[in-house]
């Protein structure tokens, strides 16, 4: 069990072929207060970079985009019912999505802990 | 890159008061200002509603216009000739909200004007103010004296507390009613009060010299009842409010009647009345008053829980490819609970209840033109 991240402040928690994905805690105090969720569709395949959900504070919207290429296993419907939870418990209880991770070559582009702590510091 | 992208930001005279509370600073208008502070915009929104908030909105323009004969008839009826409102009979220690139209009929800047008795005082939005003043200089200089108050600052205390807090400061400001405005002592400084805002709550607004403006917002800070609120929730506030933001909802391609603003426009200014016409742009103005617009601004209330934000095309429904409107504003109404926007839509679409569809991420969301405002006014009329 790793978890990795991203230039674009994701997490992913990667367990087998599975990698659950979420913003990170820095992101979530960067865009605010959060009202508002929209999670991928279940099944569906995604690109890796491509717009996969969205989040909204009261002032603006952004898009999470797919950390890496892959099937969407499950969304978290909590979430959505309670957006606030993004930023009570980013890296928790507000994860976004699971997804079959579908080239293990792309994790290698990711980052591991300690440097995206550089790469917010 | 263009030239401006080097101009340093201008700052307010609370700026370091800002950096000192945690605020988060972002560029508005050419200035530096906080967009939030670290209770966020969610709460200060709510704390706003609840309680009172402090906002700073010293970048706004305060000018006086003052009559070379020195009566602020002459000065009312020289503003008479660049707004669609009556100011002539604006009675002394009352304020106004009005336009500033250009010859088309449309909104060059949406501004308060005040009778200080001996002259007027008018607040202008920071964006435009340079070129308000400008307008007012092209149009009024021979019969008024146009003077730039950029030597005060701009607070506003705004909500349900707010007058038990100004109470502890000033015994005269307690008294005032919704949109009465003059020179009031706060603080023991001397300062220009106006019961008034754009949060749609009770409220005031305070001028004050800028070297005592940072003494004067700590003093309102340090009630346990006032917290400092920045731009972001200002926005969210105004917009459950109904009421325009300038270069928004309403600019230079919008007239007032369009916007939905006949309510600021005195029966005196219009057909038939004793002083109608006579601003630039007033025969578009008045023909559109007589025979109506063809699209107006609306408030619409989407009916999902995504927010329908500015520039998010309009359709009559779900499939058809002609977009009849476009979104000006919109967001999350954390009062109201909900998203809340609004838009212009052809006027055969402006009833309430209309079923409309915005344009999201590729999805059509259904919304519904809605009254506004989205959170009833407490003002103390």
């Amino acid at each position: 069990m790793t978890t990795l991240f991203t230039t674009d402040h994701e997490w992913l928690l990667i367990e087998g072929d599975v990698a659950t994905v979420g913003i990170t805690d820095y992101a979530q105090s960067q865009l605010g207060d959060v009202v508002f969720v929209e999670l991928p569709k279940v099944g569906r395949s995604l690109k890796k970079a491509e717009a996969a959900a969205v989040v909204e504070s009261v002032k603006a919207a952004s898009d999470v985009y797919a950390p890496i290429s892959g099937e969407v296993l499950e969304v978290n419907e909590e979430v959505v019912a309670e957006p606030a939870l993004v930023n009570s418990d980013a890296a928790g209880k507000a994860w976004f999505f699971k997804m079959k991770i579908a080239d293990k070559s792309e994790l290698g582009g990711l980052m591991d802990e300690a440097a995206y702590k550089a790469h917010t510091a | 890159m263009l030239a401006t992208d080097n101009t340093p930001l201008k700052r307010t005279p609370l700026h370091a008061l800002h950096l000192s509370l945690g605020a988060k600073m972002v560029p508005f208008a050419g200035y530096d200002m906080p967009v939030q502070y670290p209770a966020g915009v969610l709460k200060e929104h709510l704390h706003t509603r609840q309680k009172a908030g402090l906002f700073d909105v010293s970048h706004m323009g305060q000018l006086a216009l003052r009559a070379k004969s020195g009566k602020v008839e002459d000065a009312a009826r020289a503003l008479e000739r660049l707004v669609p409102q009556d100011i002539v009979a604006l009675a002394a220690g009352r304020q106004r909200y009005a336009q500033l139209t250009n010859e088309q009929g449309c909104v060059l800047d949406d501004l308060m004007v005040a009778n200080f008795g001996d002259h007027l005082f008018v607040v202008v939005n920071a964006a435009c103010k340079e070129a308000d003043e400008a307008h007012l200089r092209a149009h009024l200089s021979s019969s008024c004296q146009i003077d730039s108050l950029s030597d005060r600052a701009l607070l506003a205390l705004q909500g349900p507390k707010a007058e038990t807090v100004l109470a502890k400061f000033s015994a005269e400001a307690p008294a005032m009613r919704f949109m009465d405005a003059g020179p009031r002592r706060v603080a023991d400084l001397a300062c220009f009060v106006s019961r008034s805002g754009y949060t749609g709550e009770d409220g005031f607004e305070i001028s004050v010299p800028a070297d005592r403006a940072e003494q004067l917002a700590t003093a309102l800070l340090s009630d346990p009842d006032v917290l400092p609120i920045g731009l972001g929730a200002r926005d969210s506030l105004r917009l459950e409010a109904g009421l325009c933001l300038y270069g928004h909802d309403i600019d230079t391609t919008t007239t007032p009647v369009e916007a939905a603003l006949e309510w600021s426009m005195q029966k005196s200014r219009r057909s038939g009345g004793d002083r109608a016409g006579g601003y630039l742009g007033a025969e578009k103005i008045l023909n559109q008053l007589a025979g109506g617009a063809s699209r107006r601004r609306v408030g619409l209330k989407p009916e999902g829980r995504a927010p329908v934000r500015e520039g998010a095309p309009l359709f009559a429904d779900q499939v058809s490819t002609e977009q009849v409107g476009t979104v000006t504003s919109g967001g999350f109404g954390p009062s109201f609970n909900a998203p809340v926007a609004m838009g212009y839509v052809p006027t055969r679409l402006a009833t309430n209840g209309t079923q409309l569809f915005a344009e999201v991420r590729g999805q059509r969301l259904p919304l519904r033109v809605a009254a506004t405002p989205f959170v009833p006014n407490t003002y103390k009329r």
